[in-house]
């Protein structure tokens, strides 16, 4: 039976105070931009935009990113790979960005992520925002707002689920995913 | 998708669209400053051409390179094929080199099958004979759907010569599988007698053009003259060619393709090929992408079942 | 040698030449065949004549007995194409198909279009064959068309038809000569069918599978002009024309309209016509590339009926022998051929099974007729004659593979399939050969 982790409640509370860290650390919201990968990581981006603009009144803009492009592993998977949309209609040189990803693991997605970005333009900086950290990292890379840490194994499996899909917003453990 | 791309007969409408779909993201891609992409780097492709192109190879070449692979050409004239080598043994030497990916055009129909049966490379078919141009096919598709949206239902006439052209049959068996009308309009010289059903046959241009979406023209191979499939270039362009005039038979938002190199003036008007309703450029961006697309999914699906 | 006799016991025995038909005894002695001896009443071979006390018994219960079987239409490729097939592996897989007399194609190289290649042929096949070998001469010199070859010089040296095979006369006055001057030898002239200028380069039959594989096609209309053009050369001329491999329904109407105006035409067919169609192409499949190329149900159906009644005298193989790697190439560049010989008796013994011919039918197609156009001495069993023999176990099965056919062409689109009908014993002149494989 898969493990309920995080609720919608849980959800709204990691949103609020995320998009409250993000003003703090950077001292306001000048030249600031979200950028969320796809496909969790748009959902979370456009959430923490839009506390943001009730907190600040300030909209900010809000790309999204598709890193099948900059993966590490084409021709390891036995599925088929699907290319979803990257619309980052913005420019993001001398940008702070603000990556946004649902769940960081192994750390190979962001790579891949901050590698694809850097061909849209050159930021003054990059962030990352991340909804669930369960570790594992293969990579130096840690998150600068994490919602949740949750230490899993290696076997184990996060599903995110959100409200924009039709279901409700839901962290899941799926043990022994084999 | 399966290992290989050598014929549209052979894949399936899904697979048709995957790959349409996944031209769009690599289109965008061709918008951005930087248009390429580390994602197949490592691997290498070798455009095997024993039929001079530029262009079909230098599209290809680009999609290649913009996916960061590594390309080497081989190209008839400088290689050992001259020299008497069997295909076999030309093409297990490619593979021995390393290549993923083989991309073939040859003058024989049916040579990316058999090379496709002899190796473990991704055999993408440039064009074999008569027989097909799968890429060109789908790019066309891609150019439809760009300006049409829905390909299904439209109505689209190919107008030349169908019977000697790779690119009408590729484009006959997708726009079938993608569900549109189609009609074929050129001197019966030109026409194959046997055709899969419910395509219109039309051997007068005003008539056929009535009512269509899409007017694909045919490029008129020279080699073709003086064996009396058609009198003369002047005699077909006034039977079978496209001006202005004409194309005001076709519906009002109609939209003229061809895979070119065009021969204006003998199949379709300057005034036509540089008109508003002309994608003829779209087509040639639109390759590269569609390429892009055909190379990510050959190669993504190298391990799957 | 064959100086010992034998017997072969119980056999149906078949000899459309002696319109025989039925269960007996055959008799061998010294490599001739020394009597028929039927079982109801009549004499007791034992008793008679041979004087053999322990005569050899080969047991034919429940067998047929015919004629050995004549291919008049072979490419043994020696000289010049050794590395195809010679006569030592070609006479090997006829006998091993049920042939004991061959007449071979010219298309050699050099070309048969002179008596010192014949002679040639003939002294390499009674050294290194175990078949009769008869070579068939060139129309023209070098098959080029253009100028007679010396008809009478190679008859005299052995030739017992004249044939461009695999490239037809183009030129109908050409054609008219050779129909012509032939008449002084009686010679059949073969022809190969096929206008190369409508055919135009095409690789396979013209149709719905050419226009799917986008391989170019050959009209039928190619082999009738042809076919029409010799048989009106035929009667103008009073020559004795035999039409090679037909493969269309248009031929097949063109032949028997001729027969019926006393028009002196013969004509073959392939067994590969009158079973598969150019569906067999499908995956570009050379092994399924032949000339003139598979065409379609219907005129299978025309070449069956064509042969039942009477309209197509003889089944030949036009084996064809090619390289591995001749084969392994583009479908535009890969030779034209199917080798044949092994796979003929099964593929003409499913006509027999299936209604369209009877065995003696079969016999007359496979023995008598092609004996009669070409004037060899074979394909009867009368007293006197050269013991050639074919045994047939019309039950047994095999699935024909490629890799043991002991012709070196391994070009056979029939592998992998289940045949029925063996040649369990081939004599040759008193020779015994059992099937291998």
């Amino acid at each position: 039976m898969p493990k309920e982790l995080l609720n919608t409640k849980d959800f709204e509370r990691i949103i609020s105070r995320i998009a409250h860290e993000i003003i703090e650390k950077n001292k306001g919201t000048d030249d600031l931009c979200l950028v969320g990968i796809q496909r969790g990581g748009v959902h979370i981006a456009e959430r923490i935009a839009a506390k943001i603009k009730s907190i600040e009144d300030i909209s900010l803009s809000v790309g999204s990113l598709d890193i099948s492009l900059y993966r590490d592993d084409i021709g390891m998977k036995k599925s088929q790979p699907t290319v979803r949309r990257t619309d980052i209609p913005f420019n993001i040189t001398d940008q702070k960005v603000i990556l946004v990803d649902d769940v960081l693991f192994t750390g190979r997605s962001i790579r891949a992520a901050m590698d694809a970005l850097m061909d849209f333009g050159r930021p003054a900086q990059i962030q990352l925002a991340v909804l669930v950290d369960r570790g594992h990292r293969e990579l130096p890379i840690r998150a600068d707002y994490a919602g949740k840490n949750i230490p899993t194994a290696l076997d184990e499996n996060i599903e995110v689920q959100f409200k924009e899909d039709g279901l409700e917003d839901k962290v899941l453990l799926i043990e022994n995913a084999g | 998708m399966q290992k290989d791309l050598v014929s549209i007969s052979e894949i399936s409408k899904d697979d048709i669209e995957l790959i349409l779909d996944t031209a769009s993201s690599f289109r965008d891609v061709l918008r951005r400053d930087i248009k390429k992409v580390p994602t197949l780097r490592g691997k290498t492709v070798v455009n095997l051409f024993f039929e001079p192109s530029t262009r079909t190879r230098t599209s290809f070449e680009l999609a290649e390179k913009r996916l960061s692979t590594d390309v080497f050409n081989f190209s008839v004239p400088t290689s050992s094929v001259v020299k008497g080598e069997s295909l076999l043994d030309t093409v297990r030497t490619i593979q021995s080199y390393g290549a993923d990916y083989i991309v073939i055009r040859h003058s024989a129909s049916g040579v990316p099958h058999f090379i496709a049966q002899n190796v473990d490379a991704s055999v993408i078919n440039a064009g074999d004979g008569i027989n097909e141009h799968p890429t060109q096919a789908l790019l066309d598709a891609f150019t439809i759907r760009e300006r049409k949206k829905d390909i299904k239902g439209l109505e689209i006439a190919l107008v030349g010569d169908i019977v000697h052209s790779r690119v009408a049959r590729s484009n006959i068996l997708c726009l079938l599988k993608l569900g549109a009308n189609l009609r074929l309009i050129g001197p019966p010289t030109l026409i194959p007698n046997t055709l899969p059903e419910g395509i219109r046959v039309f051997h007068d241009m005003d008539e056929g053009l009535k009512g269509v979406d899409v007017i694909m023209m045919l490029r008129i191979q020279m080699e073709r003259m003086g064996k009396g499939f058609f009198p003369s270039t002047r005699e077909y362009f006034k039977l079978w060619g496209i001006n202005c005039e004409r194309l005001s038979i076709a519906r009002k938002d109609a939209i003229v393709m061809h895979p070119g190199p065009m021969n204006r003036g003998i199949e379709i008007s300057s005034e036509v090929a540089d008109g508003a309703q002309s994608v003829i450029l779209d087509q040639v961006t639109n390759g590269i992408a569609v390429r892009m697309a055909v190379l990510y999914l050959l190669g993504g699906s190298r391990n799957a079942e | 040698m064959p100086n010992s006799a034998f017997i072969i016991k119980n056999g149906f025995i078949i000899d459309p030449s002696q319109n025989i038909e039925g269960v007996g005894d055959l008799l061998v002695e010294n490599g001739k065949i020394a009597g028929i001896y039927f079982k109801n009443g009549k004499k007791d071979p034992k008793k008679n004549g041979a004087a053999n006390k322990e005569i050899k018994t080969i047991d034919a219960s429940g067998r047929y007995v015919l004629p050995g079987l004549i291919d008049m239409h072979v490419h043994l490729r020696e000289p010049g194409f050794e590395h195809k097939e010679n006569i030592n592996t070609g006479t090997r897989a006829a006998v091993n198909g049920g042939f004991t007399s061959v007449c071979c194609m010219p298309n050699t190289d050099p070309v048969n279009d002179n008596a010192t290649v014949t002679s040639y042929i003939i002294k390499k096949a009674r050294e290194q064959g175990i078949c009769n070998v008869y070579p068939i001469g060139a129309i023209t010199k070098a098959q080029k068309g253009e100028e007679l070859a010396e008809f009478g010089m190679m008859r005299e040296a052995g030739c017992i038809g004249f044939s461009d095979d695999g490239h037809p006369v183009t030129n109908s006055l050409m054609m008219r000569r050779a129909l012509e001057y032939s008449k002084i030898f009686d010679s059949p002239i073969i022809s190969h069918c096929e206008d190369l200028l409508l055919a135009d380069s095409g690789v396979m039959n013209e149709g719905a599978v050419s226009s799917m594989l986008g391989l170019k096609g050959i009209p039928s209309g190619a082999e009738d002009i042809m076919v029409a053009r010799d048989i009106l050369l035929a009667k103008l001329t009073g020559g004795r024309l035999h039409i090679a491999h037909v493969s269309t329904k248009c031929s097949v109407a063109l032949i028997r309209r001729a027969k019926e105006q006393g028009i002196r035409v013969t004509a073959e067919t392939c067994p590969h016509y009158f079973t598969i169609t150019d569906k067999a192409v499908i995956g570009y499949n050379t092994s399924a590339k032949v000339n003139p190329p598979l065409r379609t149900e219907e005129d299978i159906e025309a070449i069956k009926e064509g042969l039942r009644d009477g309209t197509i005298d003889v089944i030949a193989t036009d084996h064809a022998p090619h390289h591995k790697d001749e084969k392994l190439q583009e479908f535009d560049k890969a030779p034209s051929g199917i080798s044949g010989l092994e796979t003929a008796l099964g593929l003409s013994l499913a006509l027999v099974r299936n209604g369209v011919i009877s065995m003696k039918q079969l016999a007359e197609k496979m023995c008598l007729n092609p004996s009669l156009i070409t004037g060899v001495r074979a394909g009867n069993l009368k007293q006197g004659s050269d013991a050639d023999i074919v045994i047939i176990d019309q039950d047994a099965e095999f699935t024909v593979d490629a890799d043991k056919l002991l012709s070196k062409g391994k070009n056979t689109p029939f592998c992998g399939v289940k045949l029925k009908g063996l040649p369990v014993i081939t004599i040759v002149k008193g020779n015994i050969y059992e099937r291998q494989h």
